[in-house]
């Protein structure tokens, strides 16, 4: 199993906003589960991928060099649920710029034009740490099966993968 | 129009209550973001973002919150801040009330420099003085 959240690009401005579709199927497990009876896309699946689509956006930033990782969401706010055949719109923009500590995005999950919900979230780039970490130079968030996944999603920017590289 | 002292204290207090989900009254001048606030390695990165789009300005990595003054044999012995790397320190940030701290100069208290009034000071003065 893949835990992937967005199905696809269909915006992308380099550093700078991102958007990404989702469409929701009665056909995903988590669905029959999540609520039993009342089949609902989980929140904090829209967070999930959120992290991704805005993780992609500050990845590529820096050309998928650094370790991004989530490192807080500070705020989510959830106006309407979202049932089998919607589907979403996930849209993220960067505070400013991203830097080379990290990064943060402002993020408007919509369906059909109507608000779903509003996540404010940091990334942090793990090898420039106020605390160094002993890590691995191998990128371990984009791995090259990641990238490769990306280009077949519709990322049109991306560059293809270094032979052996991250 | 140049803003105020008030005015500068008002929008780095709703800095810090959107970026650590604080209470207003909690955010006082004389608050430690980190011990008082609660403020983790990441929140510093989202306090600089939240006051460059406040204020309009740029906060260069580690301008505000010095992170590699520490990392040097010559700064640093035993614990505790050398001659020079006090020095360093107050050259580094000119707005932090270091009185305190320089009587007995522990590394690990450094966090403790940084206040709600540190940012106010900082603030103003990449504001060019303004309200001083």
């Amino acid at each position: 199993m893949r835990w992937i959240w967005i199905d696809k690009f269909v915006e992308f401005e380099r550093g700078r906003r991102a958007v990404s579709v989702k469409n929701v199927t009665l056909a995903e497990e988590h669905l029959h589960d999540h609520v039993p009876g009342y089949p609902l896309h989980p929140p904090a699946l829209m967070i999930e991928g959120m992290a991704q689509t805005g993780g992609v956006l500050v990845g590529e930033a820096f050309d998928f060099q650094e370790k991004v990782v989530l490192a807080k969401v500070t705020r989510a706010v959830f106006h309407r649920h979202v049932r089998p055949g919607d589907q979403i719109r996930l849209e993220a923009v960067v505070q400013g710029e991203v830097r080379s500590e990290g990064a943060g995005i402002e993020g408007r999950i919509t369906c059909n034009g109507l608000l779903v919900a509003e996540i404010e979230m940091m990334f942090a780039h793990l090898d420039q740490s106020r605390v160094p970490l002993d890590l691995d130079e191998e990128n371990f968030v984009f791995t090259e099966d990641f990238i490769r996944m990306l280009r077949m999603r519709n990322l049109g920017q991306l560059p293809p993968p270094e032979p052996g590289g991250a | 129009m140049a803003l105020s002292r008030d005015e500068i204290t008002e929008k780095v207090r709703e800095a810090l209550v959107d970026a650590l989900g604080v209470d207003e009254g909690e955010v006082v001048a004389t608050a430690r973001i980190g011990a008082d606030l609660g403020a983790e390695s990441i929140d510093y990165l989202d306090i600089v973002f939240r006051l460059e789009k406040a204020f309009n300005i740029k906060i260069p990595r580690g301008d505000l919150f010095p992170d590699n003054v520490l990392t040097s044999e010559e700064f640093v012995q035993n614990g505790k801040l050398t001659d020079r790397g006090l020095a360093e320190l107050k050259a580094r940030m000119p707005y932090a009330d270091l009185a305190q701290f320089e009587k007995n100069p522990n590394v690990q208290d450094i966090a403790d420099l940084f206040t709600v009034e540190m940012i106010v000071r900082y603030v103003e003065g990449k504001l060019g003085g303004a309200g001083a």
